[in-house]
C-alpha cells in the first residue's frame, strides 16, 4: 500500500530539478542496482541448486563431473534410499522415522505452546495484574539467555516430574522455551485491538474465559497464524532439544539427519546425504514459501527466534 | 496497572485470580526455568560437581580449569572471531541489501523471497550443504581447479586456520535475510520527505545515507545488533553439522563446551562453568536493551 504512495513520490522528486546537470544516468545506476542484486540473489540461491542437483545424480557421475552441472542422468533413487534405506547406527529405516517423530514432536508442541502463550498474551493486555509486567520482563530477557545455562535444571526438573526423555517432555520444553516470543507477539496484538470492545464485554458480565473464548479468540486469527508459522519452523529445526532430551527412538528430523551425513562409518554417498537434507528442510520450506507476507510478518513482529 | 478497573481495587483482586491461573505458565516458566535455573546453573558452577551436581563449594576451581583447558581457549577466540566477523557482515550485507531493495526496484518479493528462504531452514540442513560446496574433493575448488587453475587452494572446512570462516560462509547466507528484512522495514519508516529535502540540498545519495538516514535508524540497528548477538553466542548446530569441530579442535565453540562436559564428559561442574560465561556478554548486551525497551511502556507496533 505505500508503494503506491513512495512510488508517486518519487515520480515527483524525479521531476524536481535538482541542483546539478539533468542526469540521465538513471540506467547506469539501475545497472548497479540490478547487478548487485542479482549478484546476491546467486549467493542465496546457489546452496539450493547444488542440493537438488546433487541429489539427481549417480554417485559415479558425482565422483566425476562437478558439483554445479546439472545431472546427465536424472535419478530418484538417491530420494528413495535417503527416505527408507539411509543408516543410523544400526537402524536403516532411512529419514522416515525421524521425519514422523518430528511430525509426532512439532505438532502439540504447536498447538500446546501457542494455546498457553495466547492465554498469557491476553492476560498480560488484558487483565494486568501486581508483578504481571515484571514476571514478562523476565520472561523476555530469559528469551536471550543462551540455553546452556537452564539445559541442566531443566533436565532436573523434567527428571523430578518422570518425563525426562520422553515426548512429553519435548513438548513442555519446547512450550518453555517457545513461551517469550509467542507471549509477546500475543502480548502486542491483544493491546492493539479496541479497549472498548473489552469494557463492553466487561459490562455485559463476561468473565476472563468467557471474553478469551467468546471475543479475543476468534480476532486472534491472523496472529495465530503468525505464531503457528513461527513454531512450526522453529521446532521443525530444532535440533538441540531433541538431542539432550529425548530418547535416540525419538529423535527429530534433524539429529536423524546429522547422523546419516556425518556418520564415520561406510562409504558417504552424497546424492543420498544432499536428498536427506532436501527432506529435512522441506517442510519449512514450504511453510515459508506457502506463507510468504504471513512469515515475513511474524519477524517483523519480533524476531527473537534462534 | 489495571486495564479495566471500574469496579475499584477489593474487587480486582478477586477477578483478576483467574488471570493468575492462566497466566501459572508463564510465571513458573519466568521463575523456576527462567530465573531460578539460571541462578542454579551459576551457583553449581562453584562447586566440585562431577557425574551428578552436589552442593560442594570449591570456589573458583572449575573457572581456573575452564581457562586452563585449551579446547576452551580455542572456542572463546573462535566465538570472538565469528562473532566480530558475524555482526559486521550481517550489518552491512543486510543494510546494503535493504537499501537496494528499497531503490523502487521492479520483482521485490521475488528479491525478498530469495534472500529469506535460508532464514527458514535448519542450522543442520544449513551446515551439511556447505560442506558438501566448500567439500574440496568434489566441491569450489575442485571445480576452479578443473576450470584450469590447478593449484587453486579453498578448503576452509581442512584448513585449521580458516575453518571458522568456513562456518562464517554459511552462518551469513543463512542470517542475513532477516537482518535485510528488519532494516528494510526500518527505511521504509523514513520519511520521504527527508530524501527530498537532500536531494534539494544536493546532498549525493550514499552521504545522505550514512549521515542521515542511519542515524535516523539507530533503533532498528539496535534489534538487529541484540538479534545477531544473541544468536552468535548460541552458535552450536551449525558448528555440529559442518564440521563437528575440526578438524582437530580448531572449530569449537562455547556451546559445544558446554554439552560435551555436561552430557558426554560426565563433567558438569565444567559445563556449568562454561555456560555461566556465556551468560556474562549476554546479561551486557541485553539487560540494558530490555529495560529500556520493556520496562513499563508499551511497544508501539
Amino acid at each position: 500500500m505505500a508503494d503506491v504512495l513512495n512510488s508517486t513520490a518519487m515520480i515527483a522528486i524525479e521531476d524536481a530539478p535538482a541542483g546539478r546537470k539533468p542526469r540521465r544516468a538513471v540506467s547506469r545506476r539501475n545497472v548497479v542496482v540490478y547487478g548487485l542484486l542479482l549478484l546476491a540473489a546467486f549467493y542465496y540461491i546457489l546452496p539450493l541448486y547444488v542440493m537438488i542437483v546433487t541429489s539427481l545424480k549417480g554417485m559415479p557421475e558425482i565422483r566425476l563431473g562437478n558439483i554445479f552441472s546439472p545431472p546427465v542422468e536424472i535419478t530418484f533413487e538417491p530420494w528413495v534410499k535417503a527416505w527408507a534405506q539411509a543408516c543410523t547406527g544400526l537402524n536403516c529405516d532411512g529419514l522416515s522415522r525421524g521425519f514422523w517423530n518430528s511430525v509426532l514432536i512439532t505438532v502439540p508442541s504447536v498447538l500446546v505452546s501457542i494455546v498457553v502463550a495466547s492465554v498469557n498474551g491476553y492476560a498480560l493486555a488484558n487483565w494486568r495484574f501486581k508483578g504481571s509486567d515484571a514476571f514478562f520482563t523476565i520472561l523476555i530477557v530469559g528469551a536471550f539467555i543462551p540455553y546452556q545455562v537452564m539445559l541442566y535444571p531443566m533436565v532436573i526438573i523434567l527428571r523430578t516430574i518422570g518425563i525426562y526423555g520422553t515426548l512429553t517432555g519435548l513438548i513442555v520444553v519446547h512450550t518453555v522455551f517457545g513461551m517469550p516470543i509467542l507471549t509477546l507477539l500475543f502480548r502486542n496484538y491483544f493491546t492493539s485491538l479496541p479497549e472498548e470492545l473489552f469494557k463492553a464485554a466487561r459490562v455485559d458480565g463476561a468473565g476472563f474465559w468467557g471474553i478469551y473464548f467468546h471475543i479475543m479468540l476468534p480476532m486472534a486469527i491472523p496472529i495465530m497464524v503468525v505464531a503457528m508459522i513461527l513454531q512450526v519452523t522453529g521446532i521443525w529445526n530444532d535440533f538441540l532439544f531433541g538431542v539432550v532430551f529425548t530418547k535416540p527412538d525419538y529423535y527429530p528430523m534433524t539429529v536423524q539427519l546429522n547422523n546419516i551425513v556425518n556418520s564415520v562409518q561406510g562409504v558417504k554417498e552424497y546424492n543420498v546425504n544432499m536428498a536427506a537434507t532436501i527432506l529435512t528442510g522441506a517442510v519449512p520450506l514450504a511453510v515459508y514459501f506457502l506463507s510468504g507476507r504471513y512469515f515475513v510478518r511474524g519477524i517483523a513482529a519480533g524476531a527473537v527466534k534462534g | 496497572m489495571s486495564v479495566s478497573a471500574p469496579e475499584g481495587r477489593r474487587s480486582g483482586l478477586t477477578r483478576n485470580i483467574a488471570a493468575k491461573i492462566a497466566t501459572l505458565p508463564m510465571i513458573l516458566t519466568a521463575l523456576v526455568v527462567f530465573l531460578g535455573g539460571t541462578i542454579w546453573t551459576v551457583v553449581y558452577s562453584f562447586t566440585s560437581s562431577k557425574l551428578l551436581p552436589k552442593l560442594a563449594f570449591v570456589g573458583f576451581d572449575q573457572y581456573e580449569r575452564l581457562w586452563g583447558t585449551e579446547r576452551w581457549i580455542v572456542s572463546v577466540k573462535n566465538l570472538m572471531i565469528y562473532g566480530v566477523c558475524m555482526l559486521i557482515l550481517s550489518l552491512v550485507i543486510g543494510f546494503i541489501l535493504a537499501a537496494l531493495m528499497d531503490q523502487k526496484i521492479r520483482f521485490e518479493n521475488t528479491f525478498r523471497t530469495i534472500y529469506l528462504y535460508p532464514f527458514a531452514l535448519s542450522f543442520i540442513v544449513t551446515g551439511l550443504v556447505w560442506q558438501w560446496i566448500l567439500n574440496p574433493e568434489y566441491g569450489v575448488q575442485n571445480v576452479v581447479r578443473s576450470l584450469g587453475w590447478t593449484s587453486f587452494n579453498f578448503d576452509p572446512l581442512y584448513n585449521q586456520d580458516i575453518v571458522i570462516f568456513g562456518i562464517l560462509i554459511a552462518a551469513v547466507w543463512q542470517g542475513t535475510g532477516l537482518i535485510m528484512c528488519i532494516m528494510l522495514a526500518g527505511l521504509r519508516g523514513i520519511d520521504e520527505d527527508i530524501w527530498k529535502a537532500a536531494r534539494v540540498d544536493g546532498i549525493p545519495m550514499w552521504k545522505t545515507y550514512v549521515f542521515i538516514v542511519i542515524p535516523m535508524m539507530r533503533p532498528v540497528f539496535i534489534t538487529a545488533l541484540v538479534l545477531i548477538g544473541s544468536a552468535i553466542v548460541k552458535v552450536y548446530d551449525l558448528v555440529v553439522a559442518q564440521t563437528g569441530g575440526g578438524p582437530g579442535i580448531a572449530s569449537e565453540v562455547p556451546a559445544k563446551y558446554v554439552y560435551q562436559n555436561m552430557f558426554y564428559a560426565q563433567n558438569l561442574g565444567q559445563g556449568f562453568a562454561a555456560s555461566t560465561m556465556m551468560l556474562i556478554p549476554v546479561i551486557i548486551l541485553v539487560v540494558p536493551w530490555a529495560y529500556l525497551e520493556f520496562s513499563g511502556r508499551r511497544r508501539h507496533g
